[in-house]
């Protein structure tokens, strides 16, 4: 079971997660189960020996008991909640590669761009200035910060050894952090339905170390075309079960375009349209978002502004 | 000939021959089983000249009874049909392994795992429901109708033909292919060009217009018609549950009505609600969608929560323990529910305080919950249990439903969900929920209330073989996906490479083979009941030492319910009657004021059936035709001031008479 | 568990069995709770386009702003023409309970009159609006505007058919019972109407054009 024996540190909090709230649980599930069981036994009908009380409907000891007891066990589960939620929140960056190291000095997370397309993935590597389909490569206990994006439906984006899933839209930008303890070959895949070619929206996910990934980059330098523009939009078009391909070379604006929605010569991009119109006093061509989600101008920083609306899904800008 | 075809095209739209799926044989098997089932009934009902009857007696009747009857037999048969595509796609998960890719092309998959939760949840469960509702709430509070009987008659046929549009895109067209709550952009028309979300979108606004109405109904009826004496808190605590389930409708469909609007009009005008491109946004469907979602799950269950409550108190021979803090935690449940709708997307990238107060909103609703759970457990101490069909749904439910709700709280942990959503054990965990509670409910509901609807009680041993069969059948069918769900399995695939899964998919087949054994025998029940109908009679009108007042007057009630009202002076009204004496008014009866049958509601919600196949299809004249033959008849309706009438005395004498020789028979 | 409280078991003895009935019995009219509560429905709906407007409101896409197009001047006599007919529609209430039908049905007409000039400069508004080339397809504002009045526009619509079909059942039939009853929902559907439309013209109108 990948969910409860995975190979990232985000994953493995949260299969811990997972254990110490169903154990919390079973405190009022088991006595509810036994006691139906039990009660069902006891006072069967043809039981005559058991107390037989029909006026008895009230005890405020009792009432205490049963609204008390949920009561105490939903406050220390919403106090691990919390925690918990702000701890593995996927915006947040890492502070430690493993229970037991943390993230050493001047190490930066590396980035990755994820692109869920119909009916496969893009993935950009900006430092490397290379990209794969179908398949996601990253060198062990380094923090990576994956950006998501989508060209037409709505996906999800799960490794289960890594980490949780984070859904990926059109138009905008959503943030995962996560980091691989295990070397080893991992399946991702579209949690998120998405159409006719969904089940095969697969992907093989190696984990490797530090040396191999260089190898591998390489690898995809040598091979590889060029991913520009064009080849995008040649890429975009629905198609099922991909082979796993390679490009050596990635135009540097092509995410930011996606993103954006101006892959397409000739478009102009959500962050710029934004500008034209803006009536809005404090707005300025940097800040003005298309609707209610707050945008960052630098990236990386995850925008943090909870109301219970807004997503914080950072919208284009 | 561009003539020709344009004429073509304004007249039948979208609507070519190439429409109908001809080429499609489990479709064409499909068609030919249900034309030759079709034929069949209504050759019996024209060789029986059934016609008049069920014109005069059924569709247009505006007795509340009659109409929680169709509701309840029309959800029954949708469910025949939800079922049937269950096991399509039971089959399908446990075949495609591997190089296999099963037998249902993905375009056919995808449709059917969206009519299943879509005829599930609106066609099946909400006309179970409303069914019961309708049935028992007028007399458990002493009414002798709804408040507004002809509405109710237009409530009901607006679901059944809103449910007859989602089943003719099987043989006409397609249904969608986009997951029971059609998120954009795959829903919008640049993702699904076809007319399968246009059938969603229309007969769930058709359907939700009945559900609306039905739920302004039965409010009015619960707050202005109870029985001299019956105050809030002495009323039962399945009119109770009623009551919350309907202010639940009434403020969570009008979202539903509106969010689909919108849907519509990006489909058919162009516009830009939830597009990807011109300042669209998605996300927003997505959160007014779960504002009514998350309602509609507690809109099903409270009332499953009510028919529990009656269930269990009646066959453990005792009052209900804790009837105040029952009523005050359906109170909370139906508000809270408005405050958690965001747990459904905690992956969509909301911040972490966002998320957690949405976790832990939806952890405190089991709370509430766990209460009542508490409060039928100390029912049954110190009761007398009887093992009648209904306690024993009600013993399986709360098993079953304590697990389900214990997966639910862990997937309100946002951290925790992250891994777990949508996954199989999401859908474990909803079915175990569904099933265990809204469905045993229903079960529970039908098998105690049926003697009250028909005269004679349902057939034990059969009951027993569909409640046993139903209940390993659940366990064998959800456990495996629990399992795989947490192997990292998500929903809605089609085809697996894994074949190491495959063990875990056939086991869950087998349970659904399980389930269809309980489904038949659930119709064997029937049947049988039926054909042994004299020796399980019921003259009394109590066949389980009720004690509510539905239990008062006779199996099946008069037309008029009570010849007179009765006076309420306790929360189980029926038990303090009997156990002061009370004797059957046996004279001085008076007329009864009653509402007259019409087939308004009929032809109206025909209408729109009409309305809105031309505008699944873009026929745009006939739409404009039927909307304003809609609007004409609707106005037409008004003019009739001639409503009501007056049941004369001596029928209601030859009635209640009839009664006295069958119980002095009895005794 | 020794300590529970028990209720003191209910006395047995047998009580007159008129106790539990009585023979006459006339419930509540529910009419008007139940329009009420269909009217609340509605403001869900228009709840939901509010919140809908709010999200979609600054995504122009490139094209214009409220402040660019909304004609206030035009806004305002349209909201004068909406908030009069409300007034006017109480006159008529009033007349009604005169039970004079000959002046009920002239308050109505002016009502009704009021109404249809509110629809008609919505409608030159949207088609002016559409011949500019900022229609509803235009971008998430328009979207969301467009919904948002226009819906407004359509209950009005359809008050209007109401409130005709209502003065030929006050001319045929007199102010009966059922009638006055019908003349009330109607008048709870124009003033929430005329509630709603003051929504709108703060929210859309006035702070767009701030």
């Amino acid at each position: 079971m990948v969910v409860m024996d995975p190979s990232g540190d985000i994953a493995s909090q949260q299969a811990q997660l997972i254990v110490v709230s169903t154990l919390l649980m079973l405190l009022v599930i088991v006595p509810v189960i036994f006691l139906t069981f039990f009660f069902a036994w006891r006072y069967r009908q043809n039981n005559t020996e058991a107390t037989y009380d029909p006026e008895w409907d009230h005890s405020t000891k009792l009432e205490l008991v049963i609204w008390g007891a949920p009561l105490l066990i939903i406050i220390a589960l919403g106090l691990i909640t919390w925690i918990s939620t702000h701890k593995l929140d996927p915006y947040r960056p890492l502070d430690r590669i493993d229970a037991e190291r943390s993230i050493p000095e001047g190490v930066e997370p590396m980035t990755v761009e994820v692109v869920s397309l119909d009916w496969k993935w893009l993935f950009i590597y900006p430092e490397q200035g290379v990209a794969s389909v179908n398949e996601l490569v990253t060198p062990i206990d380094v923090p990576i910060r994956f950006q998501l994006t989508s060209a037409r439906a709505m996906n999800s984006f799960y490794i289960p050894a890594l980490a949780g899933q984070i859904y990926t839209m059109p138009g905008m930008r959503t943030t995962l952090n996560a980091v691989i303890n295990e070397t080893g070959t991992f399946k991702g895949f579209s949690a998120n339905y998405s159409g006719a070619g969904f089940s095969h929206m697969n992907f093989e996910y190696h984990g490797v170390s530090d040396g191999d990934f260089e190898e591998w980059v390489n690898k995809v330098r040598s091979n590889g075309g060029t991913l520009d523009r064009d080849e995008y939009q040649e890429l975009e078009k629905p198609s099922e079960k991909d082979p796993v391909s390679y490009y050596g070379m990635v135009a540097p604006d092509l995410y930011h375009a996606i993103v954006n929605r101006c892959v397409e010569e000739g478009s102009v991009c959500m962050d710029e349209m934004m500008s034209h119109h803006s009536h809005s006093k404090q707005a300025s061509a940097d800040t003005i978002t298309p609707n209610f989600c707050l945008a960052e101008s630098q990236p990386g920083t995850a925008v943090n502004t909870p109301s219970p609306f807004i997503q914080e899904t950072e919208n284009a800008r | 000939m561009q003539d020709n075809t344009d004429l073509t095209t304004l007249i039948f739209g979208r609507l070519t021959w190439e429409s109908i799926p001809y080429h499609e044989p489990i479709l064409v098997a499909t068609f030919i089983a249900v034309a030759i089932g079709g034929i069949a009934v209504l050759g019996a009902m024209t060789y029986y000249k059934f016609w008049g009857t069920l014109w005069r007696d059924w569709i247009t009747s505006i007795d509340h009874k009659k109409i929680g009857i169709m509701y309840v037999i029309l959800g029954l048969v949708m469910l025949l049909r939800g079922f049937a595509d269950a096991l399509m796609m039971r089959g399908q998960q446990a075949m495609a392994f591997g190089e296999s890719t099963g037998y249902l092309p993905p375009e056919h998959y995808d449709q059917i795992f969206t009519a299943h939760g879509v005829i599930m949840i609106f066609f099946v469960a909400m006309p179970l429901v409303t069914g019961l509702m309708n049935y028992i709430v007028p007399l458990q509070i002493g009414a002798r109708d709804v408040a507004f009987p002809f509405l109710n008659n237009f409530s009901f046929w607006m679901t059944t033909f809103g449910a007859m549009l989602t089943m003719i895109s099987l043989f006409i067209g397609e249904f969608a292919k986009t997951g029971w709550l059609a998120y954009p952009p795959l829903s919008g028309i640049l993702g699904s060009p076809g007319v399968g979300v246009d059938y969603y979108i229309w007969s769930l606004q058709i359907a939700g217009i009945g559900t609306l109405l039905s739920g302004v109904n039965l409010i009015v009826t619960i707050v202005k018609m109870r029985a001299p004496g019956m105050s809030l808190m002495k009323m039962p605590v399945f009119t109770w549950t009623a009551l919350c389930t309907n202010v639940l409708i009434v403020a969570a469909f009008p979202v539903l009505t509106a969010v689909l609007g919108m849907l519509s009009m990006d489909r058919m005008l162009g516009t830009h609600f939830f597009t990807n491109d011109m300042g669209g946004n998605m996300m927003m469907y997505v959160n007014l969608i779960w504002i009514w979602g998350h309602p509609e799950v507690y809109i099903l269950i409270l009332p499953a929560f009510g028919i529990f409550s009656e269930v269990v108190a009646t066959f453990c021979r005792k009052r209900l323990f804790g009837y105040t803090s029952m009523v005050y935690a359906t109170v909370v449940i139906t508000i809270l529910s408005y405050l958690v709708w965001l747990h459904h997307f905690f992956t969509m990238g909301s911040g972490a305080s966002v998320n957690s107060f949405f976790g832990i909103t939806t952890m405190i609703i089991s709370i509430p919950t766990g209460a009542k759970i508490f409060n039928w457990l100390f029912t049954m101490y110190r009761g007398r249990i009887r093992f009648e069909l209904p306690m024993m749904w009600t013993i399986s439910f709360m098993i079953t439903f304590v697990i389900g709700g214990m997966t639910g709280v862990l997937l309100a942990v946002p951290s925790a969900d992250f891994v777990l959503h949508n996954s199989l054990f999401l859908i474990a965990h909803f079915h175990n929920v569904i099933i265990g509670g809204v469905l045993f409910g229903m079960f529970a509901g039908i098998n105690f209330w049926f003697p009250k609807a028909f005269g004679f009680k349902l057939d034990t041993y059969w009951g027993k073989w569909s409640f046993w069969l139903w209940t390993i059948g659940f366990y064998v069918a959800f456990m495996p996906l629990y399992v795989l769900g947490l192997m990292g399995v998500t929903r809605r695939l089609s085809q697996f490479a894994d074949p190491s899964l495959q063990i875990w998919f056939q086991v869950a087949a087998f349970g659904a083979v399980l389930i269809l054994g309980g489904i038949l025998t659930f119709i064997i029940q029937l049947v049988v009941s039926f054909r042994r109908r004299e020796a399980l009679k019921d003259v009394t009108g109590d066949p389980w030492e009720g004690r509510t007042l539905e239990w008062s007057t006779s199996s099946p009630p008069p037309e008029y319910n009570f010849a007179f009202t009765p006076v309420v002076h306790d929360t189980d009204a029926w038990a303090d009657m009997k156990k002061h004496g009370y004797e059957r008014p046996k004279d001085n009866f008076v007329p009864i004021h009653m509402p007259k049958n019409t087939g308004a509601g009929f032809i109206l919600a025909a209408m729109s059936f009409v309305c809105g196949f031309a505008l699944i299809w873009h026929m745009w004249p006939l739409a404009w035709l039927s909307f304003g033959a809609i609007v004409i008849s609707a106005i037409v309706h008004t003019f009739n001031y001639n409503r009501d009438y007056h049941i004369p005395v001596e029928e209601v004498v030859r009635v209640e008479d009839e009664r006295t020789r069958l119980l002095d028979g009895y005794a | 568990m020794p300590d529970m409280t028990t209720t003191t078991a209910g006395t047995n003895k047998v009580l007159p069995s008129t106790h539990f009935y009585v023979r006459e019995h006339h419930p509540e009219q529910g009419t008007l709770l139940g329009f009420w509560l269909y009217l609340m429905s509605d403001c869900l709906i228009f709840a939901s386009l509010f919140a809908t407007y709010a999200v979609l409101g600054q995504s122009f896409a490139g094209g214009p702003s409220g402040k660019e197009i909304f004609e206030l001047p035009l806004v305002a006599l349209n909201t004068g023409f909406l908030l009069i007919s409300s007034i006017t529609y109480g006159f008529a209430m009033l007349e009604m309970q005169r039970k004079r039908v000959n002046a009920t049905l002239l308050w109505l007409a002016v009502t009704g009159l009021l109404g249809a000039g509110f629809i008609g400069l919505e409608l030159y508004e949207f088609t002016h609006l559409i011949n500019e080339g900022y229609g509803p397809q235009r971008s998430g504002f328009l979207t969301a505007f467009f919904a948002l009045v226009g819906t407004h526009g359509l209950h009005v619509t359809f008050g209007i058919i109401w409130l005709i079909t209502l003065m030929i059942q006050v001319k045929r039939f007199g102010l009966t019972t059922e009638n006055g009853r019908r003349l009330m929902c109607l008048s709870m559907f124009w003033h929430f109407l005329d509630v709603v439309w003051i929504g709108v013209f703060t929210f859309v109108y006035l702070m767009g054009v701030l």
